[in-house]
């Protein structure tokens, strides 16, 4: 039975989440804000009120092109975020549907290559991109950044499906269905929400991902992490120029997971309540 | 013979329309700063009258670009054809055969480059990166403080004058400090600074035999003395500062007396960025009493072309402009003498208009012309560089060095442990790199 929850309690929750919610928020917020004041606004201290100015959104496309960076980051994120569910999903299926002794060592074991720090192996993937003709290519990208995340999509739809009972699966199989058909036809549109959510989360990720995608790009694969990174000044202030950059660059980002924040919210806490 | 003619017109007109194609693209691989954006909006002279090259830039910020330069050079990757780096990297990588040389530049007035600039650039006397532009340290600080407290600084100051104006302009209730300097830790952050003083205190960072030297009376002196100026006249979170925050106190008028970069004195004096810009007066690096040492600081972003440059040619027609004579002018005639790249070259500084529109001009020749990158310190060293040591593993012990300073400068530990742990690192990382034998 749900414990009763005084009129007063709520209020106090609701504050307390509002204030957590703004002070995770905030850095973004003035990033936003900063990058529609001028350059000497930006460095003259505290303030939340900026003269509106487009004046660094302006010299920002001036000096870099941001419709390719952008178009870039939009092909990386999607297709390497499609790629790995195409890999994971039969992947994650004959781990909760037809798990052996090892399956969780297995699961474990491509966790683990989540730990290794990405520096690590950067010299022999660098080479490999050199002599594959891969080095400074979207799909070089779309790979790499796919092997990266791979782990994490593995591991998510695998929570989703143990969700779904076997016994479905069973049914479908005693009235004929071949493998792919079960999985295509049966288990997909179960686990959509979780698919969903998988799919939002790698996307974000690899978006934001900002190791190899400026490591193995120079000009003409660079997408918007490169164009941030052109942006961070070791000698002098540009803090409007580069507030407007970084503004650029998470807009379609966040847009994104405002509409989708639903299914976002829906699969992440997936099976967290039972 | 009608064919023979046909076939050779034919001939004639596919190479003609291959000409285009054959146009060679420099990769240029540059650092985010003014004079660095400034060049990407001023080569419409250079394509003009090179239309066979065609330039394609990747500005990254400096660590980035420094790693990913380093791997695509150490893997021969070849992805660039011109390389922004610092005179850090230049003998180090030009050892390894990394870098072409540039003596055979074409139509290239080296001898207008200022000395000290082109041997930190040079290897055996031979030129590997050209300046775009350069810097040493120099004191900048507030005429009206200093003014207001009854103080002078001298254009040859010592530490000693240096603290006494340093106190006598603080006022911590108004938010002025005496003092600001780096303490964000990093090789290139609290230590280019640290380093430097350590010259004017007679310190080194290794004797000729590659012993760190960090229990010595001079690093003693120098942290001991670094530290008590800043707790006692610099600005609250100073461990946190580098020179993009002490640039901001500075602009801010918070900052009396500010100690950095050559470079930093076309910002504070910029009415546009700075709120004292009118009152700001510069003097050379301190020293310390009876040591004749002025930090040595210099420092230099260069072009210089990889040795995996596909376009060798193309890239020094590009180096030998993008750093010439003409390409000062040029920056002049569009945004004015202070705007042009400054630290390289002699001609510049005989310029009697950039003198008029750079206050700052003669104490940055003054500090660029005094630095000594050959033999930084006082003592006997086995190492070239000035504010840094030129060694392949400085990155990595200048950095774990600087940690421990700022966290002394932070007040998590004194100054002895400081050092007592920095002597014990560097020594540890030197033993493996095999310099010292174990």
């Amino acid at each position: 039975m749900a414990r009763a929850v005084s009129t007063q309690t709520k209020i106090g929750w609701t504050i307390a989440a509002w204030v957590v919610a703004l002070l995770i928020f905030f850095p973004i917020l003035y990033t936003v804000i900063t990058s529609f004041k001028t350059e000497q606004e930006a460095i003259a201290g505290f303030d939340l009120i900026p003269s509106f100015t487009l004046q660094s959104y302006g010299e920002v496309q001036t000096q870099n092109d941001y419709i390719r960076p952008f178009t870039n980051s939009v092909i990386i994120a999607v297709g390497s975020t499609i790629l790995a569910l195409i890999v994971a999903i039969p992947a994650a299926w004959a781990m909760a549907f037809a798990p052996t002794k090892q399956t969780k060592n297995i699961l474990m074991w491509m966790l683990s290559t989540k730990m290794m720090p990405a520096v690590a192996v950067l010299v022999p993937i660098y080479l490999i991109f050199l002599n594959t003709g891969l080095m400074d290519t979207r799909i070089g990208l779309v790979i790499i950044l796919m092997l990266m995340n791979l782990p994490i999509v593995v591991w998510m739809l695998y929570t989703y499906f143990r969700e779904i009972p076997g016994e479905i699966l069973e049914a479908a199989r005693m009235d004929g269905a071949t493998l792919g058909q079960e999985i295509v036809h049966v288990l997909t549109p179960m686990a959509v929400p979780g698919i969903a959510s998988t799919l939002l989360l790698n996307i974000i990720l690899a978006w934001n991902e900002a190791f190899w995608t400026i490591q193995l790009t120079t000009t003409n694969a660079a997408p918007l992490s490169a164009f941030i990174a052109s942006f961070s000044s070791p000698q002098g202030l540009f803090w409007a120029k580069l507030s407007a950059a970084s503004t650029m660059a998470i807009a379609p980002i966040l847009i994104m997971g405002w509409f989708s924040q639903k299914q976002l919210v829906r699969g992440l806490t997936f099976g967290a309540v039972k | 013979m009608a064919h023979i003619t046909r076939a050779l017109a034919g001939a004639c007109a596919v190479t003609a329309l291959s000409v285009p194609a054959l146009a060679e693209t420099l990769t240029i691989a540059t650092v985010n700063n003014g004079d660095m954006i400034r060049m990407q909006r001023m080569t419409a002279p250079f394509t003009e009258a090179n239309p066979d090259i065609e330039l394609d830039w990747v500005t990254l910020e400096e660590n980035i670009l420094r790693e990913r330069v380093t791997t695509d050079i150490a893997t021969r990757g070849g992805q660039y054809d011109v390389l922004t780096i610092g005179n850090y990297e230049v003998p180090i990588w030009a050892n390894q055969d990394w870098l072409l040389p540039l003596s055979d530049l074409p139509d290239y007035d080296s001898e207008d480059l200022l000395p000290p600039v082109r041997d930190a650039l040079s290897v055996d006397g031979t030129l590997y990166a050209v300046p775009f532009y350069a810097e040493s340290a120099m004191v900048m600080y507030r005429t009206d403080l200093a003014e207001a407290a009854g103080v002078t600084i001298s254009d040859s100051p010592t530490w000693a004058e240096i603290r006494a104006a340093a106190e006598a302009m603080t006022n911590k209730d108004e938010e002025v400090y005496g003092i600001c300097l780096r303490g964000k830790p990093g090789w290139g952050e609290n230590m280019a600074f640290l380093t430097a003083m350590a010259n004017s205190y007679g310190a080194r960072w290794f004797d000729p035999d590659w012993q760190p030297q960090f229990d010595s009376e001079e690093w003693n002196a120098t942290l001991t003395d670094y530290l008590d100026m800043m707790t006692s006249y610099g600005p609250p979170g100073a461990s946190s500062n580098g020179f993009n925050e002490n640039l901001s106190l500075f602009q801010q008028g918070k900052c009396g007396i500010w100690i950095d970069a050559t470079i930093a004195a076309s910002f504070v004096t910029d009415p546009e960025n700075s709120t004292v810009a009118d009152s700001v007066g510069f003097a050379q690096f301190p020293n310390k009493e009876g040591v004749d040492n002025h930090g040595n600081w210099l420092w230099s972003w260069s072009l210089a072309i990889p040795a995996t440059s596909d376009a060798p040619e193309a890239a020094k027609t590009f180096v030998a402009w993008a750093t010439s004579k003409a390409y000062t002018e040029a920056v002049a005639e569009a945004d004015g003498w202070r705007n042009a790249p400054a630290g390289t070259r002699a001609s510049l500084y005989e310029n009697a208009e950039y003198q008029e529109a750079a206050p700052f001009a003669e104490m940055t020749l003054n500090a660029i012309e005094s630095a000594n990158t050959q033999k930084a310190s006082v003592q006997d060293i086995p190492y070239t560089g000035g504010q840094f040591v030129a060694i392949p593993e400085f990155q990595g012990i200048g950095t774990s060095v600087g940690q421990q300073f700022s966290a002394a400068l932070a007040g998590q530990m004194s100054a002895e442990d400081a050092l007592a742990g920095a002597q014990s690192n560097v020594t540890r990382e030197m033993t493996r790199a095999g310099y010292i034998s174990r």
